[in-house]
Formats: C-alpha cells, structure tokens, sequence
C-alpha cells in the first residue's frame, strides 16, 4: 500500500498522479448495513482509495464503570455479559476469576475442567459469528446461514447449563450454579460429533477461495512491532506473527493441564487473521474433547464437585436454608451484603474472543468495588484502524473492519 | 537469571532514587508511585532497558478519591514484559484542580485513546495528547461523569428519582441523616406527640 | 422421565388438499365468480404478509435477531424475508438494543426519513425502557423520541418472541384502516414528538 496521506496546514494534500481536485468524504455511519455494530468511520477519499480515517464510538456507552461502582460482586456479572456478546460465558469468566483471584479462592479441578469447556464454546461461538462474517461482506452468504445452526447448538448448551441463550450469567463464585445435567453431556457429545464436519465443509467454502483470497490477501496488513505498539492481542496480534496468548502465558483454570497449539500468522493481514481464528476453533474442539475426557475420569464422590465449598461467597442449597440455621445465615449475609471483600487491588485477564480481557479491581472493603475497569481489547485495537487502510480501496477497508472483529459493546463499554 | 519483582526494584531506585516510591506487590503484581513529572522519564527507562523490556502497555485508567486532598487523581499505568512475562503497576497522583500529566501516545501508540478515555470520565488533561476530546460520552457533556460527586443515573427522570429510592441525594448515598430525618425512636415519642402520622 | 406424545401424532395425507394452510377470508359478500370486500381488508391482508423490516441494530438483542432471522428460527417464513438497510424502502423499523444518548439523534433521523406506513418494533428491554442500564448516557426507552408500536420485553427477548412481536405487528397492520396515517388523532401523536 503506498503511503498517500500528507497534511499541510490542515488540509488533506492528495497523492501525485491523482485526478480529484479534492477528497470526498465518505461516511460509514453507525448505521451500517452489516450489523457489525454502532461505530462510525469518516472516511476521506481519493476517488476510491482511502487517504484517511477518523473514528467516532461511543454511540453505545452504556456506562458499565460507573454502574460497577454500585453493585456487589455477584451482580457484576450480567453487566460483564453484554461486553462481547458474542462469547459471553469468556467474560462470565473472567470477572469470576478476578474475584476469585481478590479473595483468594481455590477452585477444585472438576470446577476448573467444566469453566474450560464452556468458555472453549464461547470462543467458537465467537470466531465463528466474525468468520461467517467476513464471508457475507466479500459476498458469501451461505457459510453465515449454514454455520448458525451450529451455533444453536452451542445455544442449547448454554440453555441446560444455566437457562439462558446468549447473555448467560454463567458461574458463581467459586464455581457453578448446578451441576451440568445429563442433557448438557448429551448435546455436547452431539456437537463433537457433527461440528467438526461442518467446519471442514465451511473451511471448503473459503479457505482455498479464489475470489476470496484475493479479496483478502494482503487487506490491512499490520508488522509485529507496530501491533505490538498498538497494544493489540488476541488472534489479530497473533495474525501479526507475535505469539502471546493469555491462555498460554498466565494459565487460570488449569489451562496449564491442556495440551494445544496457538496458531501465528506472518504478514497481519485480513487472510492471515481469518486462517488463525479456523484454527483456534480447530484446537477448541481439541481443548474440549481433553476437558470432557478428564471430567469422565473423575469417579465417585469427586464426580458431584461443581463449586468450591466457600460458604461466604456461595449461596447454600435451597433445601438447607430452610432447615439448616448456619445456611440461613450465611444466605442472609451474602444477600444482603453484609460480607465485605477484602481491601485490595488486582488485575486478572483472561483469552476473550478478541485479546486480553482485563479486569482492574480496587476493594475499599465495602459491598461493591471502589474502582473496576476493564480492559477491552477491542476499544484498544480499533485505534489502529486508520494505519489498516491508508491507501486501500473502500472494499478493503470495509473487510479489514469486519475481519477485526469489532464488536460495539465492548468498544464503548 | 531471570527477572523478578526484587529485580526490578533494585534497577528502579538505583536509577531514581528517592523519587519511586510506595513499593508493594499486591497479589504478585509490583505497584509504585511515580511524581507526576517523572512519568514519561520511567516509562522510557522501563522501555528501553536491555533487562527490562516493558514494551507492552496493557492498560491505563484514572481513580478518584475525593478525601486525599491535593492527591485525588490517580492515573495508573499496567505495564507488561512479554518475553519474562511479568507485569508491573504504577501510579501517578495529581491534584483535581490541576490535573496536567505528560501524554504517553510517544512511547505506546495504545494510549492514544485510552488517555481521550480518561479524560473524558475523570478530566485529565494529557499535556502533549494529539486530539484530546471526548470520546465515549456526548460531545455536549459539560462536566467529568465517573468522578465520586456525580450520580449514576439520569437526572432528569421524574418517575425514579431519590426520594422514591430512599437516597440522601448528595455523596453519602443515603446513609448521610439530614435535617428533617422523621425516623425518632420509641422513647421519644412522648414528646413529638400530634405529629406523628 | 418421558411424557406420551400428545401433537402431530396423526400421520398428514398425501392429497396436497389437507396440507395447505388457508388464511381467514375477509367478511364481505360473495357470489358467482366475485367477491365483494373493503379495500382495507384486501390491502391489510397483501402488506401483512410482505413487511420489509430495517434491522437496526445495536447490541445483544441484534446477535438473537440474526439466531432469528437463521434456518432455526426462520422469520422469512412470515414474509420478512427482504431486509432492507435503508430506510427509504423500509416499513418496518425495528429497533434491537441499547439506544444510547449520543445514538438518539440518529435514530430520530432514520425515523424521520422512513414513509408512510411505518410501524416500529422495540426489541428487547434496552429499547423499552433502557433495560438493565440506568444510568446517564442510555436513552431510557425509545418511546422518549419516536412513536413505538409493539414491544418486545427480554434480555434477550428468544427468538419465539421476536416472532411474536412480529405477529402482533402483523395483527397491527391487518387491521389500520387507510384513513390512520392522515387522521387527526396520529397527527397529534407526531406533533408530541416533535415530528411534523
């Protein structure tokens, strides 16, 4: 991509050899046609090339910061949800674990091995939605429509496991809600059997594509150290050929247990990040078969464990808070608030769908944090749009948008 | 050798001396302070260093604490060494009338608008910032909303406003008594007599 | 434990006569080769079954709307079949999502260039009445700045709602007479919004 842009004087100064007098202003507005999400880009064209790009977010703040501030810890969670929507149960998670990690709480392995198979669904849940729609926006619609079906199944998993389909509210702290039923096993055997297949029918699709290839080879390339700069992470920094997973690199949940591959691309570009989010989801499948492999090697006793036995964070059975007297007070206590986290600051992160998911938490000892920020990476990366398109022509610059994964919830938090 | 946290320390206070100081490593993690001058000159020397390569910065955020007179705002910066793979924390404090601090957007291109994010909730002002304007709220928005003194919600409802939520309305979130306080306790009943409903 | 099956147990005949469903006649007079009908009931019935819907989407809610509009929850089925990204061609605006103080404006521009008819759905709880978020920058409930026909309560609503959002908007536009988008009482209506 040759460098175009050149400012004198605030104004834009076209390239040599161009024929416009001056440049048109584009607006990819925050209505978009491929519901990628409300962000606006303004772009200044040359004809049909990009000379420059100037952002505007915020058309969904929904003030989750703020709100933090003024719930306790347990209702922190569906706030976390609506961040990446598309992979809900990552966030679950990461809050759960930042919790855990403040109040110094072990989970036991079953626990560990149960959190790692819902959030390796997540994460193909996930790279599906942003694959399928880099598909629809180079004109491919069938591998969209195809691969939602499987995504209902992932939604019917979700569903047994803790009644709700997409914003889940997935896990306590300390563990889960119930014990995952016969039903949850069943789909899940289900979907390792048929998933695979249709992965490998929509790799067919466009992998070895030639239109599609060419559409995608070398749109919005990115180096190593300048996406590093960025502070990007996740699959469009591995595209970049740096191989920091989080997953990897500080394990939580006894990811260290697990034995898979982190898939790194050389040149950035939109291909590279297409090909690297197929083969996570290649070695999801693999992380979830060892997962349900080690959960059936757990026999006896060991087999019922779905929390850690934490009565002050853990809300006690049904049936023991009306017979039991410790149980109605620890129930008091934990829903009325009465019990106070430990003044502290940590910071927890985890592999969401799209990088290093943050989370700073700083306790006064009260009920409900005294500062919580998250780091989301998609608000972090999105930055770098402009560098991306410089000099491309609008189609890429429309599939460099989607190929990054931009989600608007966690953008504008 | 690889590096640790002591590690660290050491190169730090032989470098600056008297000027870091609060060490502590809450949950692992080194956390200092740094005066606000010196932010830039540390981040630089963490960057550069041959051993210490803090090439990543992770993520910056700004607190508020309204009762630290001249020290409200603190301006936190998370650093990250990807190849020992350890992280660090420090902390900026300045006064909220004055809130000035040296824009990072030199060193990491990530704070760009992680800084236009900070000031727009707290109102720092990142001396040097090449576009420093609101990013997330309404460009119209006159005053810094995550600061401790503003509310959570919308001010201008009529159907959940403080009165019908049992809040105090002001900064101690109802647990403040005001004046007119019309909870009075059994034994002095006697005396408030025909005013009691 | 499993329960007896208690619907679709009589196999279908292959006549193709006992496999069409047949919508409702319109009241109206009949006889040899013609049928006799208002106007409204013959244009309520055609648009019904043909709304182009404009997605607008901006959070969660639009994730459930796209599991709707998939081979699962089919809602081309019910005639939504064209969805259009603009509003001049649209009627149906379909609002899924926080909407958002900064949002609001435009919204209130997509509306404003949308023709008559037009029916707006608010999906989910963010766009009824700012859902789970209170505080200051959500725009609590679209109703503050356009009219709003049928709403559709969930975080999110399931896909069997948003088809039966769908099916009351169909309901709605059944049965409005021709003269509604001129009358005195809608034009009050727009007036309290500010829309002239």
């Amino acid at each position: 991509m040759q460098d175009v842009v050149s400012i004198k004087d605030n104004h834009i100064v076209l390239p040599d050899g161009s024929i416009e007098k001056q440049t048109t202003t584009l607006n990819l507005g925050p209505t978009h046609p491929a519901t990628h999400g409300v962000f606006q880009n303004i772009l200044e064209m040359d004809g049909e090339r990009v000379v420059s790009a100037k952002q505007t977010i915020g058309y969904i703040h929904r003030a989750f910061e703020k709100i933090a501030e003024r719930r306790p810890l347990y209702q922190i969670t569906p706030l976390t949800d609506r961040m990446n929507y598309c992979s809900s149960p990552i966030n679950n998670m990461g809050w759960i674990t930042t919790c855990e990690k403040l109040l110094k709480i072990k989970t036991p392995k079953r626990v560990d091995y149960m959190r790692v198979i819902i959030m390796e669904l997540a994460r193909i849940s996930d790279h599906l939605i942003c694959n399928s729609v880099v598909g629809v926006d180079a004109g491919a619609f069938t591998g969209f429509l195809y691969v939602m079906q499987y995504r209902e199944l992932i939604y019917e998993i979700y569903e047994s496991v803790c009644g709700s389909r997409l914003t889940t509210n997935i896990g306590r702290i300390g563990g889960f809600e119930r014990n995952f039923s016969d039903v949850t096993w069943q789909k899940l055997e289900k979907f390792l059997d048929e998933y695979p297949r249709v992965l490998k029918e929509f790799e067919n699709l466009l992998m070895r594509n030639r239109i599609f290839m060419e559409r995608c080879i070398g749109a919005g390339p990115i180096s190593a150290e300048r996406a590093l700069n960025y502070g990007f992470t996740g699959p469009n920094l591995r595209a970049a050929g740096v191989d920091y997973d989080v997953r990897v690199h500080s394990p939580y949940c006894s990811y260290e247990d697990f034995n898979f591959i982190v898939p790194v691309g050389s040149t950035g570009d939109c291909y590279d990040r297409f090909l690297v989010r197929e083969q996570e989801m290649w070695q999801s499948i693999e992380i979830i078969k060892q997962a349900y492999q080690k959960i059936q090697e757990i026999k006896g006793s060991g087999a019922e464990i779905y929390h850690a036995d934490i009565p002050e964070y853990y809300l006690p059975k049904k049936e023991d808070v009306y017979t039991k007297m410790e149980a109605l007070i620890w129930h008091f206590k934990i829903i009325m608030g009465e019990i106070d986290m430990p003044v502290g600051e940590v910071y927890h992160s985890v592999e969401g769908g799209n990088g290093e998911l943050g989370f700073y938490l700083i306790s006064d000892g009260g009920r409900t944090p005294y500062r919580l920020h998250f780091r989301r990476p998609c608000f972090i990366y999105y930055q770098a749009y402009e560098e991306l398109v410089k000099g491309a022509m609008l189609s890429d610059a429309v599939i460099v948008m989607s190929s990054l994964n931009l989600i608007a919830g966690e953008m504008d938090s | 050798m690889s590096l640790t946290n002591e590690r660290i320390k050491e190169r730090l206070i032989e470098k600056f001396g008297e000027q870091v100081s609060n060490f502590d490593e809450p949950y692992g993690m080194l956390t200092f302070e740094v005066p606000k001058d010196m932010n830039l000159k540390v981040m630089q020397f963490l960057y550069d260093d041959e051993e210490l390569k803090f090439q990543f910065l992770t993520t910056l955020n700004a607190i508020h604490y309204p009762d630290n007179k001249s020290r409200e705002l603190a301006i936190v910066y998370h650093l990250h060494n990807l190849t020992d793979n350890i992280r660090i924390r420090f902390k900026v404090y300045v006064d909220i009338n004055k809130p000035d601090v040296f824009t990072a957007t030199k060193i990491f291109e990530a704070a760009n608008w992680l800084e236009r994010e900070t000031y727009d909730y707290y109102g720092v002002n990142f001396v040097g910032h090449p576009n420093l304007v609101r990013i997330l709220n309404v460009d119209e928005m006159d005053y810094f909303p995550m600061r401790k003194e503003y509310p959570l919600e919308d001010q201008t409802r009529k159907d959940k406003d403080d009165e019908m939520f049992g809040r105090g309305g002001n900064f101690g979130y109802g647990t403040v008594k005001t004046e007119d306080d019309t909870t009075i306790a059994e034994s002095e009943k006697g005396d408030i007599g025909d005013k009691i409903i | 434990m499993a329960r007896p099956v208690r619907f679709n147990i009589h196999p279908k005949g292959t006549d193709i006569h006992d496999n069409i469903a047949l919508t409702e006649m319109p009241e109206g007079a009949q006889g040899e080769g013609f049928f006799a009908t208002k106007f409204e009931s013959i244009v309520g019935l055609a648009r019904k079954n043909s709304i182009w819907p404009l997605p607008f989407a901006t959070s969660c809610c639009g994730i459930e709307f796209m599991a709707t509009m998939g081979a699962h929850y089919d809602l081309a089925r019910f005639g939504s079949e064209r969805l259009g990204f603009t509003p001049r061609q649209c009627d149906l605006l379909m609002v899924m999502g926080t909407i958002a103080k900064k949002m609001g404006p435009v919204l209130k521009q997509v509306y404003l260039q949308m023709a008559e008819p037009r029916w707006v759905l608010a999906m989910g709880a963010c766009a009824a009445s700012g859902g789970i978020f209170d505080s200051y920058s959500v725009l609590q409930g679209i109703d503050q700045i356009i009219p709003v026909d049928v709403y559709i309560p969930g975080c999110p609503p399931r896909p069997e709602a948003v088809i039966d959002g769908v099916l009351q908007i169909q309901k709605l536009v059944h049965n409005e007479s021709l003269r509604r988008r001129n009358s005195e009482h809608y034009k009050a209506l727009l007036n309290s919004y500010g829309i002239q």
